[in-house]
């Protein structure tokens, strides 16, 4: 997860309009922040964190690591989108989805986008996310990617900017749900109008995403398990959480095993066949035989039984090639190249130091830049130019120049913020929102998703090991 | 010529295994240079039959061994009509975009002695150079058996100055990538000039993408394009990724591994009858 930063304080207010008035979208939660009051609003907060604490929702989003037990921030006042924001929003998203997708499919086979020479070839084959295990196999579906995590950025009333794709194992859907379950629970007076959409039917929609690419040897109605690392994973909470909501199994590597091209599952009552795997877990760990042979992880064979059509890995391996920041740079390209539409939703413009112009002008103005390692994540290994002293850039630069295909730089957004309970009243904080669009025969995706918030003032750091809260997110019907 | 070649790998355990699980490339594809006749492979005495075509056109099947045993013996077997076409390999069922075997790995990655290495070569086009490649591994690696181990890696190997064929490959495909030619490990078996060369194991040489030519093959350690003295099992980037076997045993090491590769040219009368009628 890529973190962006502002300059000043003009940011956008997302509850005010231009002229201070507020936004008809926020005009419920407005009405009731004024009848509860701020101090009945921090009792109420209170009460809401006990509660999360007795349901032990605690883990770190996007792999950020840090301590697993720690109960994340929450923040009462709801994000709110308008139902046009919001049909903005889905057709961007669903649009960017569906042309990541067509590009997997495309490097896996012909690679006609890099034959057009819209994307060079080295970037993707000569990438490590790139694996030529795949090379030519058809998933189910064709779809690569199934559950596709957008991380998009606000910078004004009507600008929406990707900041990241996340083709793999996108988490942070479960705060998603947790935080809705929450608000409705301690204040169903809100949503008695029905005003809000419901999130509710994830679970049942990703379980139908996944039933749908069943492989080819599936008879019958779909057995699907959840696969996780183990219960010292980071996001082990929200694997047991999902697999609970869809009821179906939350399996180890060592609960499966590969006979006869297919995967079972080791029960009491015996082996059980198994059609389809939501695998939270990395392509390295996936099968000793073919990815990391040191891996003590995996299951011996798994991705044979995949290429043999035995079962489905959902995400197929490789799917990482498309998410890559490298590539990111390309996904307009993709989408007028493989859905012959314009993006709804714009990139961030981003300068690739592996080109003599990006290098040149990455260089010149650094301290003005937030410059990121390509394949680096959870914002390790990033500089925040206006943030950074003038040693840092320099030694910064130094890295840049000994590797420099392996840096990308963004211009520092003036990111919207979102009303945020502060001690003495409602305060403006800077946020990022991620939805998850499910893929599978059709494109499913509920109207909501993550919104991280900093709650810091000034900050633009979301990453709950920094201060980084969640809150709700509101669709409203009309 | 048809050759016949008799593969045997042993793995012993000290306590019986339970769980085995085996990626197995030990099946020759069929190629413009070979067509395998009558092959087979067995795992203990059990036939292993559905062989997949893997990301790169090589065969691949997998083996599972849930009942526990002592000793695991996997055999390859069968015969080989095999083609001189002056080293040019065609004919994979799968083609992987070039670019990709422009990727270095831990085993093959260059350091400065290799990068220097590789600029040393000179050769008037890219097959020129390849074949001054080919012949200057052989100068700076000589051949010394049990100078280094499957870990070694490329720079280790040079900067040594001794090891084998899996050395002399990975120094090849390490100094081609180097050079911006795609270049990848070959698994497979030669049959010795002189039985008294012969290796009874696997051997290992590369193949260099050629514009207008397509895949070469080069044993660097015999300096010479291959020839129908050779069986192409499988590549990979790597030794490790070309492995014929890749195998996982949960709980155990295996304490020996034996291996041996027999290789005979069938019934040289006979083939030197059909070659004189063609």
């Amino acid at each position: 997860m890529n973190r962006s930063f502002t300059r000043g304080a003009m940011s956008f207010f997302e509850m005010h309009d231009q002229e201070g008035a507020i936004r008809s979208c926020y005009a419920d939660v407005k009405r009731w922040i004024d009848e509860t009051g701020i101090a009945g609003l921090h009792r109420r907060l209170e009460e809401a964190e006990a509660i999360f604490r007795r349901i032990g929702i605690t883990f770190a989003v996007y792999g950020e690591g840090g301590d697993p037990e720690r109960l994340i921030p929450f923040d009462l006042l709801p994000r709110v989108f308008s139902r046009l924001e919001w049909e903005r929003l889905d057709r961007g998203i669903r649009q960017r989805a569906q042309a990541l997708n067509a590009f997997l499919f495309d490097v896996y086979h012909r690679g006609e986008i890099l034959r057009a020479g819209l994307i060079p070839q080295d970037l993707v084959y000569q990438n490590p996310a790139f694996r030529p295990e795949m090379i030519g196999f058809d998933p189910p579906g064709r779809v690569y990617s199934h559950i596709v995590g957008i991380d998009i950025v606000r910078t004004g009333p009507t600008a929406f900017e990707v900041l990241e794709d996340n083709c793999r194992t996108p988490s942070g859907v479960s705060y998603m749900l947790e935080n809705r379950e929450i608000m409705t629970r301690m204040f169903p007076g809100l949503f008695a109008k029905g005003m809000v959409t419901p999130v509710d039917n994830y679970p049942a929609l990703l379980l139908q995403t996944l039933k749908e690419v069943a492989p080819p040897a599936c008879k019958g109605d779909p057995v699907v398990v959840l696969l996780t690392p183990g219960s010292l994973n980071s996001a082990y909470y929200e694997h047991s959480f999902l697999a609970d909501l869809m009821g179906i199994e939350l399996v180890e590597p060592v609960d499966l095993f590969v006979e006869n091209d297919r995967v079972w599952m080791k029960t009491t009552a015996g082996p059980r066949a198994v059609d389809v795997i939501y695998r939270r877990i990395d392509d390295d760990y996936l099968d000793p035989l073919v990815f990391r042979p040191d891996s003590l992880l995996g299951v011996p064979g798994l991705f044979h039984a995949y290429r043999a059509g035995g079962v489905t890995l959902c995400s197929a391996p490789g799917a990482g090639i498309a998410d890559d920041k490298a590539i990111y740079v390309y996904v307009p390209e993709m989408i007028r190249f493989y859905l012959g539409e314009e993006p709804i939703l714009a990139n961030i413009p981003t300068w690739q130091c592996g080109t003599e112009t990006g290098l040149a002008h990455v260089l010149a103005h650094l301290p003005e830049l937030v410059a990121k390692e390509v394949h680096g994540s959870g914002g390790y290994g990033m500089l925040i130019g206006p943030k950074a002293s003038p040693e840092e850039i320099a030694a910064y630069a130094e890295r840049i120049k000994a590797n420099p295909g392996g840096f990308i730089a963004q211009p520092t957004l003036d990111l919207s913020t979102v009303p945020t309970l502060g001690e003495a009243g409602v305060v403006g904080r800077h946020a990022d929102f991620r939805p998850f669009c499910l893929v599978g025969k059709q494109m499913r995706l509920v109207p909501g998703g993550l919104t991280r918030v900093a709650l810091t003032e000034g900050s633009l750091v979301v990453n709950s090991s920094q201060g980084g809260g969640v809150k709700d997110t509101w669709v409203l019907r009309n | 010529m048809e050759l016949t070649v008799l593969h045997q790998t042993t793995y012993r355990y000290d306590t019986p295994v339970g769980q085995i699980a085996l990626l197995l490339r030990l099946q020759p594809p069929q190629l413009n240079c070979q067509t395998p006749r009558d092959w087979q492979v067995s795992v203990n005495g059990e036939p292993v039959s559905t062989f997949h075509a893997n990301g790169f056109g090589d065969s691949e099947a997998f083996f599972q061994q849930r009942r526990p045993v002592r000793e695991l013996s996997i055999v390859a077997s069968g015969s080989v009509e095999t083609s001189d076409r002056h080293g040019v390999v065609s004919g994979f069922r799968q083609e992987a975009p070039l670019p990709v075997f422009l990727r270095q790995t831990d085993l093959t990655r260059p350091d400065a002695a290799i990068r220097a290495f590789a600029q040393s070569v000179v050769g008037p086009d890219t097959l020129g150079r390849l074949h001054a490649l080919s012949g200057l591994v052989r100068e700076v690696i000589s051949y010394r058996p049990g100078s280094t181990s499957t870990a070694s890696t490329a720079a280790e190997a040079l900067a040594q100055g001794q090891g084998v064929c899996q050395d002399h490959t990975h120094l090849f495909v390490s100094a081609a990538r180097v050079l911006g030619i795609p270049a990848r490990y070959v698994a497979g078996y030669l049959l010795a000039d002189d039985a008294s060369q012969a290796l009874r194991e696997t051997h290992a040489w590369a193949e260099a993408w050629v514009e207008g030519l397509g895949w070469l093959g080069f044993d660097a350690t015999n300096g010479l394009c291959v020839t129908d003295h050779y069986v192409r099992l499988c590549c990979g980037l790597d030794a490790q990724e070309a492995a014929p076997v890749r195998g996982s045993a949960f709980g155990a090491t295996a304490t020996a591994v034996q291996a041996d590769v027999m290789i005979n040219e069938t019934r040289p009368d006979a083939a030197q009858q059909n070659q004189q009628q063609q």
